[in-house]
């Protein structure tokens, strides 16, 4: 399947563009989740406009899963070079399935203060949520199975692709 | 078999460098510094050991290893326990296998060994039960690994790589178990030199078989060395009759801006601490640009929540297995 990434970009920023005119919120944070989330913030941030550097997070010490599988091995910490208290954020990832590596995005981002709001944009919504949170802004929504997975590789270009599980 | 690993290779005590391979210490120095920012932001802590125990089994006094290892099982969100166990049941006769019983049967996951005796952290964690990983905060003068590790840290932050750095660690290598675990660290992450640098009495034999060169006089010692390593003079030293006078010992020993001088221009002095100023080293030098002294106390903290985390991820794998 061939799913032209820049063209959802396009239409991601104009729905944020509206999302965030329709809430009068202005002068949002970019923060995106490593890796896929963060190449995405940069995309929309460059589109948009707007204050400052974009955000990364790394989750891995919000994980919920660290008794079953141990310290992540990843390599670049998080870096907010800003102060999230009163901000209005814009928190962005490349895929929402389980909605687990939100949750451990927003605990991490409250231990770096009180955001005034967080908004969630991401590429793709997969389907499978096991949690109650849902995006302000999806660029594509997709069904899939838990066998069959999507998988944002980049930074440039950007590519989705679409496999299924080796059983 | 190294009693350290588990079958996949992943970290589950940490005892000694000895026998650790060089891909496993980078680990730990790009978990560290993964874990140094969380000391910067406004909550200091992260939850990944939320729920598990750690600790302190201190059978030697100590201050700053035992802080520093405090302070990164709260960063980890880790519950800990302070045990003096000079001042505690040992004293009253219980044996060692009866306390580790005991704290045993109080659900702990990690416990953190400083003991006066060399080998005394092995031993401990070849008697505890098998979910519990052990950390050696210095037995003896076997082995300090996170002194080393942070050590080490220090090291490439301030140089970026270990490759052709010269390292000269001067004082009581004899009697010191930083300096050992140093070596071998040095050596393992292949640094081009190491030397040891101090009086006869106090620079073990056999001690190029480890990888050094030995120096008997500093200013030959610490010529062209990228990191200058001082080590703590330990008073009971001069009372054994190893060395004459604190004074004089500063006199041939102690790092003065003259000597510091022929090291490279970029030169970094590093101190395990605590300091004796004006014995092993100038307070001019402690306090000057070169030094990375309190850099390293930092990064401690760092590198003691890195091996934590390693060491009881390691054992949640194996207990979800």
């Amino acid at each position: 399947m061939d799913i032209d990434v820049n063209e959802l970009l396009d239409e991601m920023s104009r729905n944020l563009a509206q999302n965030l005119s329709d809430a009068q919120c202005e002068n949002p944070l970019f923060v995106g989740v490593r890796t896929g989330g963060v190449w995405i913030a940069q995309r929309l941030h460059e589109q948009l406009g707007g204050d400052g550097p974009s955000g990364e997070l790394n989750i891995a010490f919000y994980r919920d899963d660290f008794s079953r599988i141990g310290l992540h091995p990843t390599v670049e910490p998080s870096n907010l070079p800003f102060d999230v208290n009163d901000r209005n954020l814009i928190l962005v990832d490349d895929i929402l399935y389980t909605g687990r590596t939100i949750r451990a995005a927003m605990n991490e981002i409250f231990d770096y203060g009180r955001p005034a709001s967080i908004r969630l944009v991401v590429l793709v919504e997969r389907g499978g949520r096991e949690l109650p949170i849902q995006a302000d802004v999806v660029g594509m929504r997709l069904s899939l199975k838990a066998s069959e997975h999507v998988k944002l590789h980049g930074p440039d270009p950007l590519r989705l692709e679409l496999y299924k599980a080796k059983p | 078999m190294n009693i350290q690993l588990d079958k996949h290779g992943r970290l589950k005590h940490f005892l000694s460098i000895e026998g650790l391979r060089r891909e496993l210490l980078v680990d730990i120095l790009d978990s560290a510094e993964r874990f140094a920012p969380v000391g910067e932001r406004a909550v200091k802590n992260v939850p990944l050991l939320r729920g598990k125990t750690v600790v302190n089994l201190f059978f030697e006094p100590s201050t700053r290893t035992r802080s520093t290892f405090e302070l990164a099982a709260k960063r980890l969100s880790a519950d800990i326990m302070n045990l003096n166990i000079e001042a505690s049941a040992t004293s009253k006769g219980e044996s060692l296998s009866d306390t580790l019983r005991t704290l045993e049967a109080m659900n702990c996951d990690m416990f953190v060994v400083r003991h006066q005796n060399s080998g005394a952290a092995e031993f401990i964690a070849n008697q505890v039960a098998s979910h519990i990983s052990v950390i050696n905060a210095g037995d003896g003068r076997h082995a300090h690994p996170t002194q080393a590790m942070l050590d080490m840290l220090t090291i490439r932050r301030a140089k970026q790589n270990f490759e052709g750095l010269v390292v000269a660690i001067v004082g009581d290598v004899k009697h010191s178990r930083v300096a050992r675990s140093e070596i071998q660290a040095l050596n393992t992450l292949g640094v081009a030199e190491v030397r040891v640098v101090g009086p006869k009495t106090l620079i073990p034999s056999q001690v190029e078989a480890l990888g050094t060169k030995v120096f008997h006089q500093i200013e030959r010692g610490i010529a062209g060395a990228d990191v200058v390593i001082m080590l703590r003079l330990q008073n009971e030293r001069m009372q054994s009759a190893l060395l004459p006078s604190a004074h004089e010992y500063f006199q041939a020993y102690g790092l003065t801006e003259r000597r510091l001088k022929l090291a490279a221009s970029d030169a970094i002095v590093m101190h395990p601490g605590p300091i004796n100023r004006g014995v092993e080293i100038d307070s001019a030098i402690a306090d000057g640009p070169q030094s990375v002294i309190l850099q390293q106390v930092s990064n401690g903290i760092a590198v003691r929540m890195a091996v934590m985390a390693m060491a009881i991820g390691t054992q949640a794998i194996a207990g979800a297995n």
